[in-house]
């Protein structure tokens, strides 16, 4: 057992191995552990605390290939302090990390029916490790389609991934940007109107959403005029997490933690707390 | 025109409309292609017809002097271009420019806003199918000006 589940406040030490721009506030960081025995496993969704002495710590979605043995993967939007302290973490340098946490996507569950994944900016990062297991049991599953948003082009993250699954024939990916200057031959417009070009079974349809919250209220919009049932599609949320564990509160949306209920949740588990600005 | 109305009849854009609008829109109707690069209309020109793609990507673009052309929208298979033709002045907001060879069934929106105005009932019927797209790019538009992929500030 690793230490971070032994004692899930105390931080093990983990070494950079690589640390990766992906685009002008976006890197991924490569991590392994630096004593034996502490754990890379993880399932699809979940995060970690990532800790940097004498900053603080941040959750950071894992990012990597649950199906494989590779090193801890994290992709991080420099958006504060401990994230700016992240990105100036050069290979070879120690950071601590608390985890997994957090309640997965339901790639199992979603067996024998069609599989949407809706991604908005760094969205796609947590999405990406249950993208990787459905591909890797590929025939457990019905149809499968990505459609993934961001800001421009040059926000869009991950694009050896997204070429490799776009020439997939039992894949669908469909990507769009926000806005674009005339050189991109690609999609304009916001993600959800990509949602009603996939052809899905909407009765037999698990919906995977990651993403800002009103891009995912409005994908929830979607793929409910598409039919798809409340109780198929699931949402990561996102608040500022801090114990990771139910302790604190920091995280807590409605009666829920996100930290411990979450963050993946069924719709109609928050169906009522979404857009609400108390919470 | 057979065909067309085939078209149009298997079209959302026309769902559960009765078949003597249908046949009514179908006299308005011609096929058109527009080749790779060339502008199927321009911001402020008179809007007189509105299109549903059959195959192509049009892009709806904007531009300000000095300034690089922002693509704001990209339209493609089975959506409908134009809405500007049922709503005064009967303008065109943005430039439509095909980025690919593009084909469609254009519509006579001059034609139809005539026939309107004859038939409250088809106006009522044509405005329920257009306002869910105003509508539609009111809520992108909105998004997008939320830079919601942004950091929260």
């Amino acid at each position: 057992m690793s230490e971070s589940l032994a004692n899930p406040l105390l931080p093990a030490p983990y070494r950079v191995l690589r640390n990766k721009r992906n685009t002008h506030d976006v890197f991924t960081l490569d991590v392994e552990p630096v004593k034996r025995g502490n754990s890379t496993l993880f399932s699809p969704g979940q995060f970690n605390m990532l800790y940097i002495f004498g900053k603080g710590d941040a959750a950071i979605s894992i990012s990597g290939d649950p199906t494989k043995e590779q090193p801890l993967r994290h992709t991080i939007r420099r958006a504060g302090v401990v994230t700016q302290a992240l990105e100036q973490v050069k290979p070879g340098g120690v950071l601590g990390i608390r985890g997994p946490f957090g309640v997965p996507w339901p790639v199992k569950e979603a067996e024998g029916q069609d599989v949407l994944l809706v991604a908005g900016g760094i969205g796609l990062a947590p999405l990406r490790p249950a993208m990787y297991t459905l591909l890797a049991n590929r025939d457990k599953y019905g149809r499968i389609a990505l459609f993934y948003g961001a800001r421009t082009p040059e926000d869009l993250l991950y694009l050896s991934d997204l070429e490799q699954w776009r020439g997939r024939f039992d894949l669908q990916v469909c990507v769009s940007v926000d806005t674009a200057k005339r050189n991109w031959m690609g999609d304009v417009g916001v993600v959800t109107k990509l949602i009603s070009k996939a052809s899905f079974d909407p009765l037999n349809t698990v919906a995977l959403v990651c993403g800002p919250e009103i891009m995912m209220r409005f994908s929830v919009q979607e793929l409910k005029k598409n039919e798809i049932k409340s109780g198929n599609i699931f949402l990561s949320m996102e608040r500022n997490m801090k114990c990771a564990v139910g302790f604190c509160g920091h995280c807590q949306y409605g009666p829920h933690f996100i930290c411990k209920d979450g963050p993946v949740f069924r719709y109609d588990q928050v169906q009522s707390l979404l857009g609400k600005r108390e919470v | 025109m057979e065909s067309l109305e085939k078209i149009l009849v298997q079209h959302p854009f026309l769902k559960n409309l009765e078949q003597k609008y249908v046949q009514l829109i179908v006299g308005c109707a011609s096929n058109v292609r527009f080749d790779s690069g060339t502008f199927i209309y321009r911001e402020g020109e008179d809007a007189n017809y509105f299109y549903i793609l059959r195959t192509g990507k049009v892009a709806l673009e904007i531009h300000d002097s000095g300034r690089e052309t922002i693509t704001i929208e990209t339209l493609g298979e089975g959506d409908v271009l134009g809405w500007a033709w049922l709503v005064p002045p009967y303008r065109r907001h943005a430039d439509a420019h095909a980025l690919e060879l593009t084909r469609a069934i254009a519509l006579d929106g001059k034609c139809l806003r005539d026939k309107c105005r004859d038939d409250h009932n088809l106006g009522y019927e044509l405005m329920m199918r257009i306002v869910p797209l105003i509508t539609h790019q009111l809520q992108a538009t909105q998004l997008q000006l939320m830079d919601v992929y942004g950091v929260k500030k």
